[in-house]
């Protein structure tokens, strides 16, 4: 099969980006949609063109790293898929594509299709972990989780950190992301101590970023490669509000 | 390290503020509609009705100024968000894909400015009467309870003459259609704003906001649609409204008048 | 050279503890002066960087990488083992130790198989304290499921993702220190150069992938933990950018490999479908409990699986192994696969490929029962391929999955250049000539976060001067050398783009020491790898600049270390004349054509050394003399 590629092409962070349209001919259906890329890039090289940059590594959709706004759709068609799990028979021979990076402004474009989403690692370095020191911690035995608690906090720690949710987002709002990551430790008894700072914080480096705010569209659930539900951003809502009230009220009375 | 003093100018704050203020215009307007819904009874009930708020005198106007301020913070929060949504995402997608996002939900700056310009225009209308100065010769005596006896404003009467002119009406009707769309995501939406919102509960709210933002449309139609079908009417109009003829605007050429 | 291993003196149970009693400390207000370099934030790397941040270290913590988070660590599915005994069924570090040195066929180090067992209970213990939702039963007590090559349940998990909740673990613990200042993190910087001064490790040169720039950076030592090489085979289930550019620089600069031969192929992956692949997706061998594995008895015979008559089907592995059948030990049904496909029996497009077929098991248990139990795998297959597996059977293949081989360390995980210490799968240590399933993950997370963090303070406290800066000579000159390859590169302007080379030292390197290995295969191996060497620096094309983000500049980088290194892992083969674990030379095969080992002869480490790209390279020994354990036959009879 053939299709057409309307690939966006940028050189770097300054310098303005623009369509190119681009022909990947003797498809096969079977290819995933990187290997399709791989093929073009293949004949843009053997061209001393430069190849269309676009991010992968794992190839299976676990690292997050595969990064491809595919007709306007974070990863593209498919339910629950990351980029790198789309495959050439979801669309038709002759088909024009259009290849965008994720848009948002915390994410700036590195080249072409790559964009850099250090402001994810910046949430997780504000709050995103429990303290404990190497060699300091009890048997793990010792605190029982229910099974209903670890499993919820399974699903939420199940997001990858690809940032589809910021891009498919109407308004490039992190909530699903940041909802997910606190989510998993404040359900967690490991995670009680730390629980409001960890919120405040965390939601204190998301608005530094520029991220923009939900409006509870649920757009982030629908593209996320893991289908994370949006029920963690009332809970992160819930945690947040609960946090200020406490920092508020309760930890003067302590002091006193 | 962020304090609770950031509360009201983070992300989440403002969020908690536009859903606290729409809980409380959403209690409003179910409170108003409740009273309007008296139009179907006797002229006597809804007048009482409106006497016993008029008589609240300063506590009126306490109630009034706690509305608008809400109106105006949920309008300005309204005004940052959409400024830094914009803001976050500079560039936007040549093929814009859209999975649940609801209609209603895209479109709530757009809803919330024409119903904004029809709060304006209804306060003006009836509440400050400004448009139509001849409303204030519409009389009317209360027959029953502490206040019997009283001239008041007929209100039951207003609200029929108002109707009674279709382009009012129709404005009318799409304005409540259009804050039952902007409900039909909002009612929701506080829910999930206001950390009120779960797994168990989801799918209870999604549909409740349908059925709230479909009968709140439904029974504020009910009124306008009454009073153009004739089903409500009201005696006092009539002679009025020869009495007043003056200041009736020429080119008010609604059926009624003409017979 | 004499290979120093420096196991600590006394019992294999008293060694870790007595070494650690003996190890000097590094006194708190010291540990501000010193600065440690560490390269990969995998579970090794991250484990490490995070516990020497909270010791009180300066580090500097490097990865090419977007965001520590990303590296392979991510994908690893099955779990991670650990002696706790939960189970009550008998397990203990002794067991797990067994386990493990037996599974790898009597080709690793006692002692540090046995501290590897030993600390795999803490592992658990730290990662549910970091909040690792590890599965649970009912009473709220953590699951345990059952791998290959044990008869005790020891294996933790979270659902099929747990090396990704492992390594958000080390991340969460590494993020924390970046956040408090102890940790600089690099993301985005690859290590293109290990710097020695006198001798010793001092320092790395990296290019930032976003800008080309070509930085050195001072250390008074260097922890490198970036992962395994098999991207060496071209397609394998690693990342597309794992690589082997970190250790083979540092190998040239004098860090012994070992056993680089050493490649861990697993049964069931989905195969190639054709020459665009970039990717083979591992598929739980579970499948195989159920499953019946058969090709065509005909050569060449093109029907489609449903029209070949029953008796027109090889069942080869019940045919070979009949007490056996499909259940046939990892490396014996990979190699029967090999056999039956080069035999031109392979099925699917590319013709290497066999059939798992489940329809017997369908017609037996009903596809309700099948979909209970592989629903989540058929899913997988059904989503890469486009077929389901319900209709007509699967069609598998064996695909690389782990090298057990690396850079040589000792006990404390130093290599034999003072300075440069060694974690994680990039070392050799532990795994001997075979890994068992779910004790990588394990090894990553033991190296970096409960050994290296004592051991390296051997190596501090006798470091008394300030280690030298940037500016010393040795810098520069690995400056020089980095950008000289880089220039060579983008200046070569050749025909072919970086990926063909890749591909065709992937099938050099499958056909002549994949699954299995031939002295005439290994020796026209090498004479194939070496023309491929020489027509790369002629005849590649990278486009570009180096001051630009170029990722075909990058691979070229790397194809051109996997060309040296896979003649290295050919000669490692060709050297090693027996079969033991992974390593299967024909020449050496019982009856049943299982691996035959010879402890007499080859019972030692090959580590070797650096002496030249166009020079043949020296082999050192290790010997491997066992003290507490026997080396038996493997067998899993
Ligand atoms: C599909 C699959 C499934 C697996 N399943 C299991 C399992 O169930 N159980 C199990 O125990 N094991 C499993 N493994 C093996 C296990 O995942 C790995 O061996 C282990 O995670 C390696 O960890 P590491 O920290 O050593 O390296 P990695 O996680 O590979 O990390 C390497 C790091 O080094 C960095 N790096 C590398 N080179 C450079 C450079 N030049 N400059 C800068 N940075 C560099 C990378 O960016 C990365 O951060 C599996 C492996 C695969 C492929
Ligand atoms: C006066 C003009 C108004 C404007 C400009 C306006 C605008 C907005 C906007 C932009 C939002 C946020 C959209 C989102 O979160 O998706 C919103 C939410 C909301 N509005 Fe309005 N609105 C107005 C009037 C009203 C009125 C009269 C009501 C109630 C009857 C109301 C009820 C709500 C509710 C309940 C929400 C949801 C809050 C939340 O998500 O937490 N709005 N409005
Ligand atoms: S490349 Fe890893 S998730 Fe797509």
């Amino acid at each position: 099969m053939n299709v057409t590629l309307k690939v966006w092409r940028q050189k770097n962070a300054n310098e303005e980006g623009h369509f190119e349209t681009l022909e990947a001919r003797n498809l096969n259906p079977n290819m995933s949609f990187l290997e399709m890329l791989d093929v073009v890039n293949n004949e843009l090289e053997a061209e001393s063109k430069m190849p269309v940059a676009f991010d992968h590594d794992c190839r299976e959709g676990i690292c997050g790293t595969c990064s491809l706004t595919i007709n306007g759709q974070p990863h593209g068609p498919g339910e629950g898929v990351a980029s790198c799990q789309v495959y050439m028979r979801s669309f038709k021979d002759g088909d024009t594509i259009t290849i965008e990076p994720f848009r948002a402004k915390p994410f700036p474009v590195i080249r072409d299709l790559v964009v850099d989403r250090t402001a994810f690692d910046k949430i997780i370095q504000a709050g995103g972990f429990v303290t404990v020191r190497t060699g300091s911690a009890p048997d793990a035995n010792a605190i029982p989780i229910p099974k209903e608690t670890a499993d919820l906090a399974m699903d939420a720690a199940a997001c990858i950190g690809c940032g589809a949710c910021v891009a498919a987002c109407k308004n490039a709002s992190a909530m699903l992301f940041v909802a997910a990551k606190s989510s998993q430790l404040n359900m967690l008894p490991q995670g009680q101590a730390e629980k409001d700072t960890r919120v405040l914080k965390m939601v204190a480096t998301m608005d530094e970023a520029g991220f923009g705010n939900c409006t509870n569209q649920y757009e982030c659930s629908a593209a996320c490669p893991k289908l994370i539900s949006e029920d963690f951003i009332g809970k992160m809502n819930r945690d947040y509000l609960f946090a200020n009230l406490r920092q508020k009220f309760l930890r003067r009375k302590k002091k006193i | 390290m962020p304090t609770s003093k950031s509360f009201f100018f983070s992300s989440l704050g403002k969020k908690f503020i536009m859903g606290l203020t729409g809980l409380i215009l959403v209690l409003f307007v179910i409170g108003h509609l409740v009273g309007n819904l008296q139009i179907f009874a006797d002229p006597e009930v809804i007048n009482q009705y409106a006497h016993l708020l008029h008589s609240m005198g300063p506590l009126l106007w306490l109630v009034r100024a706690f509305l608008l301020l809400t109106v105006v913070l949920h309008i300005w929060m309204a005004v940052l968000l959409v400024i830094e949504n914009r803001r976050a995402r500079p560039q936007g997608y040549e093929g814009e894909h859209t999975h649940r996002a609801s209609y209603a939900s895209r479109t709530m700056k757009f809803s919330g400015i024409i119903v904004l310009a029809f709060i304006i225009f209804h306060l003006a209308h009836f509440t400050l009467r400004v448009t139509h100065p001849e409303y204030e010769n519409l009389r009317y005596t209360l027959q029953e309870g502490a206040y019997a006896g009283t001239e008041v404003l007929d209100v039951h009467a207003m609200m029929v003459m108002g109707f009674q002119k279709p382009l009012i009406s129709l404005f009318y009707i799409f304005a409540v259609g259009l804050l039952a769309f902007h409900l039909r995501h909002g009612f929701g939406s506080m829910f999930q704003t206001l950390g009120l919102r779960n797994k168990h509960w989801g799918g209870v709210i999604e549909k409740t906001t349908i059925t709230f933002a479909v009968a709140y449309f439904l029974f504020n139609a009910a009124i306008p649609l009454s009073v153009m079908a004739g089903v409500v009417d009201n005696e006092n109009i009539k002679s009025i409204d020869d009495s007043a003829e003056v200041m009736t605007l020429p080119e008010d050429d609604s059926p009624e008048q003409t017979d | 050279m004499k290979l120093q291993a420096n196991e600590p003196e006394g019992p294999l149970a008293e060694k870790w503890q007595r070494h650690q009693a003996n190890i000097k400390l590094v006194n708190p207000s010291n540990k501000r002066k010193y600065e440690i370099i560490v390269v990969g934030s995998g579970l090794a790397g991250s484990g490490a960087a995070a516990t020497f941040g909270e010791m009180g270290y300066n580090v500097k913590c490097f990865t090419y990488h977007d965001s520590p988070r990303r590296a392979h660590s991510i994908a690893a599915q099955g779990g991670i083992n650990a002696a706790k005994n939960y189970q009550n069924d008998g397990d203990s570090i002794q067991r797990l130790y067994h386990d493990t040195i037996k599974g790898g066929d009597f080709r690793a180090r006692e002692a540090n198989v046995y501290r590897l067992a030993e600390v795999s209970v803490k592992i658990i213990d730290h990662c549910a304290a970091l909040g690792v939702p590890f599965a649970r039963e009912y009473g709220g007590l953590l699951a345990n499921r059952s791998f290959g090559g044990a008869q005790v349940s020891r294996t933790f998990y979270a659902r099929g993702q747990t090396g990704q909740q492992l390594l958000l673990g080390a991340y969460s613990a590494l993020s924390r220190q970046i956040g408090l200042g102890t940790v600089d993190m690099h993301p985005h910087e690859e290590m293109l150069d290990l710097v020695l001064v006198d001798g010793h490790a001092k320092g790395i040169i990296t290019r930032n992938k976003e800008t080309g720039k070509v930085t050195s950076h001072a250390a008074d030592a260097v922890v490198l933990a970036t992962g395994g090489y098999g991207n060496v085979y071209n397609l394998s289930t690693y990342a597309r950018n794992s690589n082997a550019t970190a250790i083979w620089r540092a190998h040239k600069k004098g860090a012994l490999f070992a056993n680089p031969c050493f490649t861990q192929i697993h049964p069931t992956c989905i195969p190639v479908s054709g020459d665009y692949q970039s990717k083979l997706t591992l598929m739980s061998e579970s499948l195989r409990n159920d499953g019946r594995i058969w090709v065509p008895k005909k050569v060449g015979d093109k029907r489609a699986p449903q029209d070949i008559p029953e008796d027109e089907r090889d069942y080869y592995l019940e045919r070979k192994y009949p007490s056996f059948g499909n259940l046939a030990p990892r490396d014996i049904s990979s190699r029967a696969a090999k056999q039956v496909c080069d035999e031109g029996r392979g099925v699917g497009p590319t013709g290497l490929g066999v059939y798992l077929d489940f329809s017997d098991a369908i017609k037996r248990l009903g596809e309700d029962t099948i979909r209970e139990r592989y629903g989540n795998l058929f899913d997988i297959y059904h989503e890469i391929t486009g077929e389901s597996a319900y209709q007509s059977p699967m069609r598998i293949f064996p695909a690389v999955h782990y090298t057990m081989g690396g850079l040589w360390v000792d006990y404390n995980l130093m290599s034999n250049i003072p300075g440069l210490f060694v974690l994680g799968e990039a070392n050799f240590s532990d795994h001997g000539a075979n890994r068992l399933g779910a004790s990588a993950l394990m090894q990553g997370l033991a190296d970096g976060f409960f050994v290296i963090p004592y051991t390296i303070g051997n190596y501090l406290s006798e470091c008394r001067e300030k280690h030298p800066t940037d500016g010393h000579p040795a810098f520069k000159d690995a400056e020089e050398n980095v950008r000289n390859i880089t220039n060579k590169l983008l200046n070569t302007h050749g025909r072919h783009p970086v990926s063909y080379f890749h591909r065709e030292l992937g099938k050099i390197m499958w056909d002549h020491c994949g699954m299995a290995r031939t002295k005439e295969g290994l020796e026209e191996g090498i004479g194939k790898i070496q023309k491929l060497r020489e027509q790369f620096w002629q005849d590649v094309n990278i486009p570009g600049d180096n001051e630009e983000y170029n990722q075909a500049l990058e691979k070229a980088g790397r194809v051109a270390d996997y060309m040296e290194l896979g003649e290295l892992m050919c000669r490692d083969a060709l050297e090693r004349d027996e079969s033991c674990g992974c390593h299967f030379r024909e020449e050496h095969q019982t009856e049943d054509a299982e691996a035959l080992r010879n402890d007499q002869d080859f019972a030692y480490v090959a580590a070797w050394e650096f002496k030249g790209a166009d020079e043949t390279p020296v082999m050192h020994k290790e010997e491997l003399n066992y003290k507490e354990t026997k080396m038996a036959t493997r067998n899993y009879k």
